[in-house]
């Protein structure tokens, strides 16, 4: 393209531009103002928070990184934090590695592909209250059914070792549904010739699952794990419901004391700080997500 | 010898999935199975898998008992809510983003994708703050708008619009439409398949939505299903029949949405999390 013609497209496209830019301004507003009110506004106001003493309803004063400071020593803070990695821990590869049979299982029996999918997929679409309701009944001490089955007394969700790990259960049995969709569609997506190709060459059942299927479902289980990670840092409604916090506190997590902080001690420029440091905790793994993914990507190239 | 390994592994296959299945579903099943029994049968010492007598009376209670036609109409009006005006707000912003020419539309996209690395739990305190200057602490409006920001169903549905030939617009626009027009009559019938899918998923997410509703709702007759089983403890005490009735007919409305729209659901779930079904 010479100078002239650059210059005549250059104009069209500032031409367009002005003759587009109320329009898209029009089609735009309704989506600006509700991210303006109730995305970027509080983003800024968390932070700028973070800095001041502040309760529920008034800002009383700039305190400067007083907050911060205060939360490097926080034992609650470190053991709340600490919580909810270990409920990552206990949720993250069940979850992955569960999805993943689900997807080859589903997959594999052809006939029953329907009724397989909609109950492992069902739980999944249950509101959160639903499932502790029902985890709550089968764990009960006396009367629930999983005493029952095991034999004994113990009461799950108010025993300090088995209180996380049972919301833990319960929460891989409500969730897990995605994981398995996630897969089947990373399935699907592999071409039969592959197959076809390495049966021909004698390739069998867990050879063939080796060298192609769990290759090609790489990026997949990527995917899966950070999301997994992401999402049992957020980890809130099942412990709060379930046992609020207890017994000692062993299943209070990140957010549940950011909620305390804020809405019970009515201590929201502490609370503030708490979420700051939680985005950034988040954050931090979305970026390891994308290095992660891309070292894979130069390695296999 | 190889088709003996394969039958080997079919046969696992088959009973893993009979298994897993069946432990899967076994808790919704109990949840019935409890549901179905006179309360006295909950506590008795005597344990079997099915009731000794059935009886819908638990479900009856429930319904006559507690607030749960009230946190189900509310459910209902704030899901549909939040459905309607996310689509209609995404697909406008979707297509400007997609198929405008203006100024800062770089700028202002990628300053939309941040809501995907600052998640909403982190703005609950502002957000209440704001919430409550506004007067809107235990309003519909309250619970609905801070939820119709989706960052994920305008990236979507961008996505579909880039993939459209531009052909379309321009001899619409040719014929004097203007763009809410072109959008309305021309991009609209072109994607019924991903909205409907998008609008499913959001629906769900808005019904199942604990959170927010937990933060900005303090009176039981604002609750929403997620929000007002958790306060079945103080209406019914601990009776379990009636829990399980009171679960099962909160889960009802969802499950039966999936069971119905089983593809579409999968399909927007899918879009939503940047793979293709």
């Amino acid at each position: 393209m010479d100078q002239s013609a650059l210059s005549v497209s250059a104009t069209v496209a500032r031409a367009s531009a002005r003759r587009e830019g109320l329009p898209a301004l029009a089609l735009l507003s309704p989506f600006l103002l509700a991210f303006l009110l109730f995305f970027l506004v509080p983003t800024v106001e968390t932070f700028w928070l973070s800095l001041t003493e502040s309760s529920l309803t008034r800002t009383n004063a700039f305190v400067g990184l007083d907050n911060y400071a205060t939360l490097l020593h926080d034992a609650s803070f470190w053991d709340a934090l600490g919580n909810t990695f270990y409920f990552a821990l206990l949720t993250v590869v069940p979850l992955t590695a569960l999805g993943l049979v689900m997807a080859l299982l589903v997959n594999r029996f052809v006939r029953a592909q329907g009724w397989l999918q909609g109950v492992f997929f069902l739980p999944f679409v249950l509101p959160i209250s639903v499932m502790t309701l029902i985890a709550d009944w089968m764990l009960q001490p006396s009367s629930g059914v999983i005493n029952h089955i095991l034999g004994g007394q113990r009461p799950w969700l108010a025993d300090p070792y088995w209180a996380l790990p049972a919301v833990a259960i319960g929460t891989v049995w409500w969730t897990v549904g995605f994981n398995m969709l996630l897969f089947l569609a990373g399935l699907r997506n592999i071409p039969a010739e592959q197959y076809e190709a390495a049966a021909l060459d004698g390739a069998r059942g867990w050879t063939l699952f080796r060298n192609i299927t769990w290759p090609a479902l790489r990026p997949v289980t990527t995917t899966c794990v950070i999301l997994q990670i992401i999402a049992s840092l957020k980890v809130f409604g099942q412990t709060y419901i379930l046992t609020s916090g207890g017994p000692f506190n062993t299943t209070r997590v990140t957010l549940h004391y950011m909620y305390e902080t804020a809405f019970t001690q009515s201590d929201a420029g502490y609370a503030a700080a708490i979420a700051m440091a939680f985005v950034a905790v988040v954050i931090l793994l979305s970026l390891l997500q994308i290095w992660v993914v891309s070292w894979l990507d130069r390695r296999d190239a | 010898m190889n088709t003996k390994s394969t039958l080997g592994w079919t046969a696992i296959g088959a009973i893993s999935a009979v298994l897993l299945a069946a432990l899967w579903a076994a808790p919704l099943l109990w949840a019935m199975s409890t549901a179905l029994r006179p309360e006295l049968e909950t506590v008795s010492s005597d344990f079997h898998w099915l009731p000794q007598t059935w009886t819908l009376d638990a479900f009856h209670k429930t319904l006559a008992a507690g607030n749960l036609l009230r946190w189900l109409f509310n459910s209902a009006l704030v899901s549909l809510a939040v459905t309607v005006v996310t689509m209609a707000v995404s697909l406008m912003a979707a297509y400007a983003f997609s198929q405008l020419r203006f100024r800062g539309r770089g700028l202002i996209f990628a300053l939309a994708m941040l809501a995907f690395l600052v998640p909403f739990e982190a703005l609950l305190v502002p957000l209440f703050r704001t919430m409550n200057a506004l007067g809107l602490i235990n309003s519909y409006a309250g619970i609905v708008l801070p939820q119709v920001v989706s960052p994920v169903v305008i990236y979507v549905f961008k996505g579909f619009f880039d993939e459209i030939p531009a052909d379309f617009r321009e001899a619409a626009t040719m014929d004097g439409a203007g763009p809410l027009r072109v959008l309305w009559s021309v991009y609209l019938p072109l994607s019924g398949n991903i909205v409907w899918a998008m609008a499913i998923v959001t629906f769900i997410a808005a019904w199942n939505n604990f959170l927010w509703p937990f933060i900005i709702v303090t009176s039981n007759d604002m609750m929403t299903v997620p929000l007002g089983l958790t306060q079945t403890y103080d209406a019914f005490g601990v009776r379990y029949a009636q829990l399980m009735a009171a679960a099962l007919l909160g889960a009802a409305p969802v499950a039966l949405a999936y069971i119905a729209f089983q593809r579409k659901v999968t399909q927007g779930f899918l879009a939503a999390s940047g793979l293709k079904g």
